[in-house]
């Protein structure tokens, strides 16, 4: 289990902390989304819950941040690196930049982790299948779209085999065809049984993964429960953030006189 | 690598015009064409070598010291057949190391001298350092067109006088240099999650072939540099 409790953490030279009282616990198997505005925690917490925050870009962290029993910060960066993965929101800066090929930019993290031979080449088929890009193998990942380079950053990461999937708003900078592209693929690997916290905007996506959701307001957990309970919750708007689109039309509904059964019956 | 910075350190050491010439034609002209890449050479390497020969040819020109053979004068200066001389040795110079430098950069794909490096022992720590400097050229140039282009939309005049063009400058810099600050830090933080700050042995896939006749032909260059130091030491060179 990855579990946060009571973080607080502050970026160096910051004076006020970018997240306080974060408890998280992230179990095999469980699909959570965090929500809230720009500047309201998220890619903070995904950095602190992947452990890159504070050892690779300083700051300073209070509280205990726990991987399957053991500080995060005890281990070492190659071991966290195997067992908790993340994608970040844009994929050109998340691609090595020097990998000819897909195959080799997917195969790079196993390589990294020094691997069999024969192991790594395994991974990297297994991430491709998995993600259903094994077509992209010999393509050059930089002369990609946006929605396919993201998928070979996802494959990437996948292919290391983490226990916990971190995604960072992984849709945010893609054209409607990449995010849905994307947004099946980690469709999917929820299905699978893989545990993911995924920060996002889009409500819809997250609408259709999540059981849980929390929803940050300057660094500070506003919302936490069952997925339906935030997206019913009035208070939502209020942390700018829209409730999914069912979930509002059927809001809309209710506020006009129509019963919102009769949408869903519509569909 | 090794023809690349032979050729760059032969030339310096060689000097005179023939050397240069010879190193050139052998070393850079010759594979440039083997590899289909000589019209690509000679482009970038004129764009990259003019504005430095250029200079070269005037100093050396118009500035050389204790030159008898005056060929012209232009008020204070006085142009000189020795001067010419040296002038045109460091320009062939400077083409023989620039043409070296691009042809490596046009003919070694990034990933294969990651990989070869890395097989010779170079930690990948290092070797994302050498990558991400040679990658910085290219990115930057594309960084720098965007931003212009940004900020002639929001009425930057970057077109015009000498003055105006310095004044455009800044509005352009400071966003490429922040921009490619931000990037590196993003790249880092994506490769520290695919565990490329983990210690021990790196699993390569592939590297590049050398063989036997390969590995020869480096060890000749790689000789032929302290025997030309002897040379030019003994004067046997002249």
């Amino acid at each position: 289990m990855l579990e946060l409790t009571e973080v607080e953490y502050r970026y160096l030279g910051a004076r006020t902390p970018a997240l306080r009282g974060i408890s998280l616990r992230l179990a095999p198997g469980e699909v959570v989304g965090l929500v809230g505005a720009s500047e309201s925690g998220k890619s903070t917490l995904c950095l602190v819950a992947a452990g890159l925050a504070p050892r690779f870009i300083g700051g300073t962290v209070r509280g205990t941040v726990m991987l399957d029993g053991q500080a995060l910060g005890t281990l070492p960066p190659g071991e966290i690196a195997g067992r908790i993965g993340i994608v970040f929101q844009d994929p050109s800066s998340s691609l090595t930049g020097i990998m000819s090929t897909v195959f080799e930019e997917v195969a790079f993290g196993p390589m990294n982790l020094g691997l069999a031979r024969e192991e790594v080449l395994a991974r990297t088929d297994e991430a491709l299948t998995a993600l259903r890009i094994e077509g992209l193998a010999a393509r050059d990942p930089d002369h990609l779209s946006g929605g396919r380079r993201q998928l070979v950053v996802l494959a990437g990461i996948l292919a290391l085999r983490p226990d916990y999937l971190l995604l960072d708003e992984p849709t945010s900078e893609l054209d409607p065809a990449g995010a849905r592209l994307v947004a099946d693929a980690i469709a999917r690997l929820a299905a699978a049984g893989g545990a993911i916290l995924i920060a996002e905007h889009k409500t819809d996506l997250l609408a259709r993964l999540c059981t849980r959701v929390i929803a940050l307001r300057a660094g500070q957990p506003a919302l936490d429960g069952a997925a339906d309970d935030v997206w019913h919750n009035p208070s939502l708007t209020d942390l700018g953030v829209d409730p999914p689109t069912r979930i509002r039309l059927a809001i809309l509904a209710r506020a006009a006189g129509v019963d919102p059964r009769r949408l869903e019956a519509v569909g | 690598m090794v023809l690349a910075t032979v050729t760059a350190l032969q030339a310096t050491l060689l000097g005179g015009l023939l050397g240069p010439l010879v190193l050139t034609g052998v070393l850079v002209i010759i594979p440039a064409v083997v590899a289909g890449v000589l019209p690509r050479l000679l482009r970038t390497a004129a764009l990259v070598a003019a504005p430095l020969a250029i200079s070269a040819l005037l100093v050396n020109f118009f500035f050389t010291p204790n030159g008898a053979t005056v060929l012209f004068q232009i008020g204070p200066i006085t142009a000189t057949a020795e001067g010419l001389r040296v002038a045109v040795e460091a320009a062939v110079r400077i083409a023989a190391i620039t043409g070296a430098l691009t042809l490596f950069y046009l003919t070694v794909p990034l990933g294969s001298l990651v990989v070869d490096l890395e097989r010779r022992g170079v930690s990948p720590n290092a070797t994302f350092v050498i990558s991400s400097a040679v990658r910085t050229v290219p990115a930057i140039l594309v960084r720098s067109a965007e931003v212009t282009d940004a900020q002639r939309a929001r009425g930057l005049d970057t077109e015009g006088s000498l003055r105006r063009r310095l004044r455009g400058l800044l509005p352009v810099i400071a966003p490429v240099l922040l921009g490619s600050i931000a990037e590196v830090e993003e790249r880092s933080l994506a490769l520290e999650a695919r565990a490329v700050a983990r210690r021990g042995t790196r699993t390569l896939l592939w590297w590049p072939a050398d063989s036997g006749l390969e590995r020869f032909s480096r060890w000749l260059m790689v000789l032929s540099v302290p025997l030309i130091i002897v040379a030019r030491i003994t004067g046997w060179l002249g």
